[in-house]
């Protein structure tokens, strides 16, 4: 096993397991998000779920280990890569041979986890250390709550920075769907499970899948934008 | 037409290179690449100068000797080709050509655009092979094998060595090469016996010599001149998962 | 006096080769890792030999002048292998394959060789599926068989278009398992520059290692030549830009005799040439020919007008066709045999009647494409038509392909034994280096099958018989043995010598001119007086590279004008022996054709009551003419007759 983990082969199997790991994560917060545009009341009733679930609890650091090793991973294959080349060439084409965003997976990488040191800073950190006014519990179905909504609401709509939030945010997603269609393709790739035909619709899958993340994350500052 | 080249020129394997700049006049476009390059050095050393070295020899697109990245691409702007087929007719009169050997730690220069690419051979040896001696084998139709099988086998088996794939990779990842073995002895029941071992072998001889890592960008399937396809990568891999999982 | 001793081993034809192998001597296992061997060459003959001599034991060197073994030339060859496999139930066997090959081969080659071929073929399909050649099969799994000239089975073996590589890889597969094993040291990038010869035995080779210049010996018990033919004495053939014939002729003149030379194939359908400049011609592979038809325009003022560009070939009406090959041969038509076609297309051309440049003809496959369909002809041969329209820039599918013979193979080479022996002890000569088992024609799909079976199944027999008796020779040390310094030395100075002439003309325009030369006087078409011609031209011409060449660079770095003067140098020696060779032969016979002789209707005219033998000649000094030895040729098994194709 050693052998493996030290391969190049293992440690692209690592990414891509994280990677498709990372992915369901996505899915699952994206849903939570989405109650967003049905009201306070869902989103509070979702968000408290998922504060207090005992397997999120559970799944948290489990998340935490799997986006540190995904970028370790992808840190070291990074490094040994740039090293298999000591002399570049002088010139080079782009865009003929492979997509721009396949080349340039790192560079997405480090777009995604800028926004997410943002995101955590905005969200996660106020909710699970330091507080924030806006996050005074309110009442929901006869349960008492955080009102999550009104922090979310109250930095997309911040007089001030409120339009700059919304518009980092929609990069981010954007940048995180196009690091999504390579990623989706590319992990079922180095895991073994592809071939000529299902590779046609693991990247047609993967588009899609690109498309519902991006949009579904532009979505919620949009729909606060406008509902403004 | 008329050409300006801008060659990589360099000594040898220690010396450091650069880039000099020669015309040459009057070439149809019927010629080859190689053979403008022909004139050029009959060129040079009709004028005392000493002629570029570049790797060639079938000059039918099949020995996979030629090499030569030329105006960014690895074997010339044409698809499906190797330098030696490349046509001057792919090119428009004063265009400057830019011509640089292939790039990567797995194969260094040994001078002007010659590159040493032993790597290939040293991971072949490592398991590249179904391990049977001469005499003693059954009767060749004693197993019959599906065509699907066969001719899957034969796509990977097209492979020539040039090393377009390494070249082109921007990690100068050597999958596609290693894969095209293990996936033509994978499909093939004669292969199958030792397919774990091989592998395994395959995979540890190329990342000991200093190739990157595949992330999956499918250039090399692009300039690959026999177009072998990055599917035997994902063959490659689900062969090398099985043969840890064996452990 | 002459040492010809062909050594074919007594009995019935069918059993001669069971006989050697029950009788032969063996080393063993012990022994056989204290015995060296060296194996120039990596094509299907050296690699198959290296591989299976390493299997058992031996310590082999192998060396090869390119960057990988894999690159050997064989590795071009697209037909296929034959085998009397008799798969296809049409009534092959190995007689039949023994007997077409003789005929093929104009009656020119020795019977029991030949014999041992054919037994053999059979273990070389089974060897290479073994090693995971993929052979093309049927649905049911089995494997597919096709038919070339020459022959009215079908026991063609192939891999698409691409035979010779597939079963290259093969070779070299199994060369890499022994590299692996420590069995088989390889030297690649390394080029064999001289035999050396110790009390009258070969014991080891001279060689420059083509990075740093540096010269080194290597010591051996025997050695192995499998260092291909000598086509590109030509200058423009079929061949590889590297292919050479200096290991044969380093070999000549060590003593070893050269058989056959004059015998060189030219193949009807090549790509014509079409530039000065022009560097190697592509063989389109003889398949085509069982679909395309060959033509030239009937009226003179129509081939006249096609060649400056007034006329189309498609606008030329079917009346006005020649399609000459049905016209003259109409039992075989297009699909006669190489030697054949060649001549008729020249003849044609001569004529006046050529397309192109005027050394051209047609192949059409318009008729073709009107009964199956383009869909069905693309199936066939959609990869040759694509590599045609990649070099000549026009869609065959559209307008008829321009092809004209080039020089292709050469079944002449180093005289061996049966056992594959030169006529210097110790020293073989395997694959396209020996003068082989294909007298004066070779079929198609033969030169692989020699190739495997001389590697795989007749020198580890017959290499191991010889060692036996070496057992007790000790390794000598090359730093210390007389002959290995001085042959060292005399690699040196011959390296100086082309170093400092340091003269006006690249070494590539008397190369040029050696190949018209060998083109116009000792090609298709022979007479007297062109080749006296030839011979004092080429005379002329080594006196003016040994004056006037210019090798630039140094000699102590990589230097490919160094290599290529180094060949071109042998070139020289092998056109002139070319050249006498086919002067003495004065009847017409496969692959050489002398107008001399020739029937009526133009048709080759063999002379088997004074020519049945095989030609070889020993070097006597670079200013003497070689001597001429015959080794006569005897058919038991089969009736000597006239190749009709008519």
């Amino acid at each position: 096993m050693s052998g493996f983990m030290s391969s190049s082969i293992g440690k692209k199997f690592f990414m891509s397991i994280t990677g498709l790991f990372l992915m369901v994560f996505l899915l699952v917060h994206l849903t939570a998000n989405l109650a967003l545009l049905f009201g306070p009341e869902a989103f509070n009733k979702v968000s408290h779920f998922m504060g207090t679930n005992p397997i999120i609890q559970v799944m948290q650091p489990v998340l935490a280990i799997g986006f540190i090793l995904h970028i370790l991973y992808a840190s070291m294959l990074t490094i040994q890569n740039q090293k298999a080349r000591p002399e570049s060439y002088a010139k080079t084409v782009n865009g003929h041979q492979s997509s721009w965003t396949s080349k340039n997976m790192y560079i997405l990488g480090g777009v995604v986890l800028s926004f997410l040191v943002l995101h955590i800073i905005n969200f996660f950190w106020k909710m699970k250390v330091t507080g924030s006014p806006l996050l005074n519990e309110v009442e929901v179905d006869g349960e008492m709550m955080e009102n999550a909504y009104g922090l979310v609401v109250g930095l997309f709509k911040d007089p001030q920075l409120g339009i700059v939030y919304s518009l980092v945010y929609i990069l981010g997603a954007v940048g995180l769907g196009f690091h999504l269609t390579h990623g989706f393709w590319s992990s079922f790739q180095t895991i073994g499970m592809s071939n000529d035909l299902w590779r046609k619709r693991l990247t047609a899958v993967g588009y899609l899948f690109a498309l519902l993340i991006g949009a579904g994350f532009s979505i919620i500052p949009l729909f606060l934008m406008i509902t403004a | 037409m008329d050409l300006k080249l801008r060659v990589w020129r360099q000594k040898d394997a220690n010396s450091k290179g650069g880039f000099e700049n020669y015309d040459v006049q009057n070439i149809t476009t019927d010629a080859s690449f190689l053979e403008m390059m022909d004139i050029l050095n009959e060129q040079l050393v009709n004028s005392g100068q000493d002629p570029v070295a570049f790797d060639h020899d079938c000059r039918e697109g099949i020995c996979g000797m030629c090499s030569l990245y030329i105006n960014g691409r690895a074997h010339g702007p044409d698809t499906e080709v190797t330098t030696c087929q490349l046509h001057m007719r792919k090119f428009k009169d004063g265009d400057t050509i830019t011509i640089e050997p292939w790039r990567s730690g797995g194969f260094p220069v040994i001078k002007d655009l010659m590159v040493d690419r032993s790597a290939y051979d040293k991971i072949l040896q490592a398991g590249g092979y179904v391990s049977v001696n001469t005499g003693g084998v059954p009767d060749a139709n004693a197993l019959p094998i599906s065509k699907i099988d066969a001719d899957e086998a034969m796509d990977a088996a097209t492979c020539i060595g040039c090393g377009a794939c390494v070249a082109t990779c921007k990690n100068s990842s050597a999958m596609l090469f290693v894969s095209a073995k293990v996936s033509q002895l994978a499909l093939l029941p004669q292969g199958k016996v030792e397919a774990s071992r091989r592998a395994k072998a395959m995979v540890a001889r190329m990342d000991e010599l200093g190739f990157g890592n595949c992330t999956n960008t499918g250039a090399c399937e692009v300039e690959c001149p026999k177009g072998i396809s990055i599917a035997h990568i994902a063959r490659l891999n689900r062969e090398f998962l099985f043969a840890t999982c064996k452990e | 006096m002459t040492k010809l001793n062909s050594k074919i081993p007594e009995g019935l034809v069918a059993e001669k080769w069971d006989n050697y192998k029950a009788h032969q001597k063996l080393v063993n296992p012990a022994n056989k890792r204290k015995l060296d061997v060296i194996v120039v060459g990596t094509g299907l003959a050296g690699g198959a030999a290296a591989a299976s001599l390493g299997e058992l034991g031996f310590n082999v060197k192998v060396f090869c002048y390119q960057d990988s073994p894999r690159r050997a030339h064989s590795i071009a060859a697209q037909g296929g292998i034959n085998a009397a496999k008799n798969y296809p139930n049409d009534g092959d066997s190995i007689y039949r394959l023994f007997y077409d090959t003789v005929k093929g081969g104009d009656y020119r080659a020795r019977e029991a060789n030949v014999y041992r071929l054919a037994q053999v073929s059979n273990d070389i399909i089974d060897q290479c599926v073994a090693q995971g050649v993929p052979f093309a099969r049927e649905y049911g799994g089995l494997l597919d068989n096709r038919s070339f000239g020459g022959a009215q089975v079908s026991r063609t073996f192939y891999a698409r278009g691409q035979t010779g590589q597939q079963l290259l890889l093969g070779a070299y597969g199994a060369l890499n398992r022994q590299i692996e094993a420590g069995t088989c040291k390889m030297y690649n990038r390394t080029e064999m520059m001289d035999v050396v010869v110790v009390d009258g035995k070969a014991r080891g080779i001279i060689t420059r290692n083509m990075v740093t210049g540096e010269i080194d010996a290597h010591f051996g018990h025997a050695v192995v030549l499998a260092t291909g033919g000598y086509g590109n004495v030509f200058f423009l053939s079929t061949n590889a830009m590297g292919s050479n014939g200096s290991a044969a002729v380093k070999a000549y003149r060590k003593g070893a005799y050269f058989g056959n030379p004059c015998y060189v194939q030219i193949h009807p359908t090549c790509i014509p040439v079409h530039g000065d400049f022009q560097s190697k011609l592509t063989l389109m592979s003889e398949s085509l020919r069982n679909d395309g038809r060959i033509w030239v325009p009937k009226k003179k003022e129509d081939a006249e007008a096609i060649r400056a560009g007034k006329l189309k070939p498609t606008e030329i009406k079917a009346e006005d066709r020649d399609y000459y090959l049905e016209r003259r041969y109409p039992a075989f038509g297009n699909l006669v045999p190489r030697d054949v076609a060649s001549r008729a297309a020249k003849e044609r051309c001569d004529a006046g009647y050529g397309v192109g440049t005027g050394q051209a003809v047609y192949l059409d496959f318009k008729t073709a494409i009107e009964r199956l369909g383009e869909d069905k002809i693309r199936e066939r041969y959609g990869n040759l038509f694509q590599m045609y329209e990649k070099i000549v820039d026009e869609n065959p599918y559209k307008t008829p392909m321009m092809i004209y013979p080039a020089i292709h193979y050469t079944m002449g080479g180093l005289w061996v034994d049966y056992e594959l022996q030169t006529t210097i002890p110790g020293l073989f000569a395997a694959g396209e280096a020996n003068f082989s088992d294909h007298g004066a024609n070779r079929l198609g799909a033969s030169a692989l099958m020699q190739g495997l079976a001389d590697g795989y199944f007749v020198l580890p027999y017959t290499v191991q018989n010889y060692l036996a008796d070496e057992l007790h020779t000790p390794r000598l040390n090359p730093e210390e043995t007389k002959e290995f310094i001085e042959a060292k030395d005399e690699v040196q100075n011959h390296i100086n010598k082309l170093m400092n002439i340091n003269g006006s003309r690249s070494v590539d325009s008397i190369h040029k001119e050696l190949g018209h030369i060998m083109w116009d006087n000792v090609g298709m078409a022979r007479n007297e007086k062109g080749l006296k011609d030839a011979i004092e031209k080429i005379s002329a011409l080594r006196k003016e590279f040994w004056a006037n060449v210019k090798v630039p660079g140094s000699a102590n770095e990589m230097n490919p004008e160094l290599e290529k003067a180094n060949r071109v140098a042998d070139f020289l020696e092998l056109g002139e022996l070319m050249a006498r060779d086919a002067l003495h032969r004065e009847e017409s016979c496969g692959g050489h054709f002398r107008e001399e002789f020739q029937t009526e209707e133009g048709e080759a005219k063999r002379n088997d009551q004074d020519f049945t033998y095989v030609a070889t000649w020993e070097y006597k000094g670079s200013e003497a003419s070689p001597e001429l030895h015959k080794e006569d040729l005897k058919y038991e098994a089969i009736e000597v007759k006239v190749r009709n194709y008519k």
